[in-house]
């Protein structure tokens, strides 16, 4: 008799903890979508901010922020395919992988202040680059880098290998029966990564504000050369993004409407994770089904 | 016809070539990447170091004092004592991952055990995508709703501990739910089954049976979850106060290692005493990190021999 | 574990010509001897049958023929394997162009997550085939000697997975013979079949012998039987016996080969 009282109680608390999860849970987000979403419209998308008095937008941010993520992608993405291709076929069977695995695990766990630092200390003061968008797309690459690895090794590791063997036995190499067969299976799990990894870089501030820059120069979106100083992709101007916006208006405080901005912002932030996340799963579902059943 | 497939055969193909190049290339991938892990600890450990060996700052000073104004030259070393800092980044660290322990292991058993459709349906999703929201929203939420409301309820400002605690435990309660999840998905059917079979309740079931054979995998989430919130900085850095003192109590302004690193970094010249004092906060973080990171690995080798 | 008594025909006593023998074959994995010093010959033209228990060696053997187990970490092969009087267990010898010459077919249907045209023109392309007339009849006289042009023959350009597992298995033998091997391997090819598909390969395996030596591993007596003109038979990682299939099946010399044949173990 006693167990089944037990058993009731738990029930009765798990239901409860459970309740107290999605209540934090949702006002959390009904808390930053209801504050933030009033305040975004088109004209606080495309305008320019300002600094000391109301009404200024994003705009220069977001950009920012995508131009970021574009270019960090560009080069994480290739270098992450390489080693995940290495640690998914090429990897022997001894101390020194497993030496290696350690060591990105441990890349994978660093505080991404700590990643911005390093960053800060080679890319904007060893190599000359200063706050720049290419810095930050350097020491986003190196937040992104383990993540991402270890994302494509888990998508390329889930494609039998009698697909492999299939290649190898028709007299192709190991790489060509990786790069033409064992990829394109992969496919939706290496964009699903791809997608997932994309959305923590957009958010990611701390590896940011001392490599890309906490300072958004005026830009002229009309001017596509690269390497015009207010050209919106010249990679060597300093670029706060729309994340280190949040944290710059409120630790500085001189912006008389930044909570409101920061709302916005934030709501901005929230959805384009929501979006990211919508897209890898779809991209998951709808692509692998269209690929096997055709 | 045998020379002719014989000299082929001695010959180096086209594929042999191309396995030779893809080779390379993923070697070099993979190996640009060990040189950044080494160059990280490198570098970090040259600049931290140096408040030891360049300025001559006891260790056990740093680490045990708490005195912290690095400008300030006393006897010719500047005061580094980072006792306020490593007790703010562990105080919020533990009380966080305490709140939010419990709760992640009953939202998960709700998930699983309870009502696994609404777990999958419902829940799944919110917390995915809760993983997923920047620590600046966090910070931002923390600012605007949580310190607001400390500040209600106990006066003083609201900034401190307190605050701290309550944005990392908001912050770290998905990632914590989402792996313990997966720690008591992985708990195969078959155990659950022949436990209920015996006559346990599922209650019983649950306490003696899932829990245990999941608790390397639920040790891992906790552990990733201190991780996490001991090295976040700007979300921290936004409800702390940013007072290098030792905290008097949980609502006074405080500090932790990354919001004095998020301060400081930009208002100190490259190679000053005061410069170098903060390289020593970021290489006290690294190696910490680099505990918890050794931890959760003798966690899963433990789990595994189980 | 001493040598067992065995009794391998070298086959001296035909005429046929030897395709493929290897002498003192042995594999090794983690160092541990897996396979204990196999010599056969294998006749052109024909079809030789590895038959035994489970664990026997048998399939290991076959994938060191064309030296897949060289992608096996922690595999080795000692010993030699003559192929056109040429040691080809020997990293003189390029691994790539010796399995353009010596083709496999596994156990279960691995085609490509492509279309059946690409599925076999896909590896040709690769080698440098690019002319689409020759790549297009290829096609066609392969699936015919799969004995599934009549099948596929209008829907080549859909995916290969949505064909039945041995349509599949047959698109992966056509796979193989695209590359104009000299000799397949098949690795129990039917294990993962039905009755009638299985009739069907083996019949498509009869039609193939003309051109092609092949070496097939089962699990299935009547298969090899039916099938083979030569069998071996493997036990705990030794060759027991090898000889004419009529001869291993009706009156063989090792009582171990007599009692597997008959049903006794295994």
């Amino acid at each position: 008799m006693n167990a089944k009282k037990w058993d009731k109680i738990s029930t009765l608390t798990l239901y409860t903890i459970a309740g107290i999860i999605v209540m934090i849970l949702a006002t959390l987000l009904i808390y930053i979508l209801v504050q933030g979403l009033p305040h975004v419209s088109w004209h606080f998308l495309t305008t320019p901010a300002k600094a000391f008095q109301s009404g200024g937008g994003i705009s220069i941010q977001l950009f920012n922020s995508f131009y970021l993520l574009i270019l960090s992608m560009l080069i994480s993405v290739p270098l992450a395919l390489g080693a995940g291709i290495w640690l998914s076929e090429y990897a022997p069977n001894n101390w020194l992988t497993s030496v290696i695995r350690t060591a990105i695990e441990i890349l994978s766990s660093l505080p991404s202040i700590v990643v911005g630092l390093f960053g800060f200390l080679v890319f904007v003061v060893q190599c000359h680059l200063g706050f720049s968008i290419l810095s930050g797309a350097l020491a986003l690459t190196i937040f992104n880098l383990p993540l991402l690895t270890r994302n494509i090794e888990d998508a390329l590791r889930s494609v039998d290998a009698a697909q492999r063997e299939a290649g190898l036995a028709l007299g192709l190499s190991r790489w060509e029966t990786v790069v033409h067969v064992v990829i394109p299976a992969a496919l939706p799990g290496i964009l699903t990564g791809i997608i997932l990894c994309a959305g923590r870089v957009f958010g990611e501030a701390a590896a940011l504000i001392f490599t890309a820059g906490q300072s958004a120069p005026p830009l002229d979106f009309t001017n596509w050369n690269p390497f015009k100083i207010t050209s919106p992709l010249n990679p060597m101007r300093p670029a706060e993004t729309l994340a280190v916006h949040i944290w710059k208006i409120n630790a500085e405080g001189i912006m008389p409407d930044a909570e409101a901005v920061s709302a916005g912002s934030s709501a901005v932030l929230v959805l384009a994770v929501l979006i990211f996340n919508i897209i890898a799963r779809w991209v998951g579902n709808h692509i692998y089904r269209k690929m096997t059943a055709k | 016809m045998n020379d002719k497939i014989k000299a082929k055969l001695l010959k180096k193909s086209r594929a042999a070539r191309t396995e030779q190049r893809g080779k390379f290339l993923s070697t070099t991938c993979i190996v640009l990447i060990i040189a950044i892990v080494i160059a990280i600890f490198g570098f970090i450990a040259s600049h931290g170091l140096a408040t030891f060996i360049v300025n001559k700052v006891n260790p056990l000073t740093f680490l045990f004092t708490s005195n912290w104004n690095p400008t300030v030259m006393h006897h010719g070393k500047p005061e580094v004592g980072a006792l306020p800092m490593i007790i703010g980044s562990f105080g919020v660290t533990f009380l966080a991952v305490f709140l939010a322990t419990p709760l992640a292991i009953g939202a998960a058993i709700f998930m699983t055990e309870i009502s696994p459709k609404i777990g999958k349906k419902v829940l799944q999703p919110v917390i995915e995508l809760l993983v997923g929201i920047p620590s600046v929203v966090y910070g931002f939420i923390g600012l605007t709703l949580i310190v607001p409301f400390i500040r209600h309820l106990f006066g003083g400002t609201g900034f401190g501990i307190l605050a701290g605690t309550l944005v990392l435990f908001v912050m770290i309660l998905p990632t914590e739910t989402a792996m313990t999840v997966d720690a008591l998905r992985a708990v195969p059917r078959h155990y659950r089954e022949a436990s209920l079979a015996l006559g346990a309740t599922r209650w019983q079931t649950i306490y003696k049976v899932v829990l245990r054979a999941a608790t390397p995998g639920i040790l891992t989430g906790v552990v990733l979850g201190m991780a996490r919130a001991f090295g976040e900085a700007l979300a921290v850095q936004m409800v702390i106060g940013n007072a290098a003192l030792l905290p008097e109590n949980l609502v006074s302004p405080a500090s932790t290692l990354t919001s004095v690193l998020t301060m400081g970094i930009g208002n100190t010249v490259l190679g000053s005493a005061a410069n170098n004092a903060l390289w020593s906060l970021a290489l006290l973080l690294l190696l910490i990190s680099l505990l918890f990171n050794l931890v959760i690995r003798w966690i899963g080798r433990k789990g595994e021999i189980k | 574990m001493e040598k067992p008594q065995t009794y391998i025909n070298d086959l001296t006593d035909t005429d046929y010509e030897i395709a493929l023998a290897t002498e003192h074959l042995k594999v090794f994995y983690g160092g541990k001897e897996a396979l204990h010093d196999v010599s056969l010959r294998f006749p052109r033209y024909q079809i030789s049958a590895l038959i035994g228990p489970s664990g026997s060696g048998k399939s290991t053997y076959l994938r060191s023929l064309n030296r897949m187990n060289d992608t096996v970490n922690g595999a080795r092969v000692t010993g030699r394997i003559i192929y056109r009087d040429l040691n080809v267990n020997d990293n003189q010898v390029d691994v790539f162009e010796l399995r353009k010459h010596i083709g496999m077919v596994f156990q279960r249907p691995n085609p490509f997550n492509k279309s059946i045209y690409d599925n076999i023109t896909f590896a040709l392309r690769r080698h440098g085939q690019h002319n689409k007339k020759y790549l297009d009849q290829v096609v066609e006289t392969t699936l015919k000697q799969a004995a599934l042009w009549d099948q596929v023959k209008d829907d080549l350009y859909q995916s290969a997975l949505a064909l039945s597992g041995g349509q599949q298995q047959r698109l992966c033998i056509a796979r193989a013979i695209a590359m104009q091997p000299d000799i397949l391997l098949m690795d129990e090819p039917t294990s993962a079949l039905d009755p009638i598909s299985t009739a069907q390969v083996e019949e498509t395996m009869l039609a193939l012998k003309e051109k092609y030596t092949i070496i097939v591993v089962t699990h299935n007596m009547q298969q090899a039987s039916r099938v083979s003109d030569y069998t071996a038979f493997f036990n705990q990682g030794h060759a027991i016996e090898y000889d004419a299939t009529k001869r291993i099946f009706t009156n063989p010399h090792m009582q171990a080969t007599e009692a597997y044949v008959s049903g006794h173990f295994g």
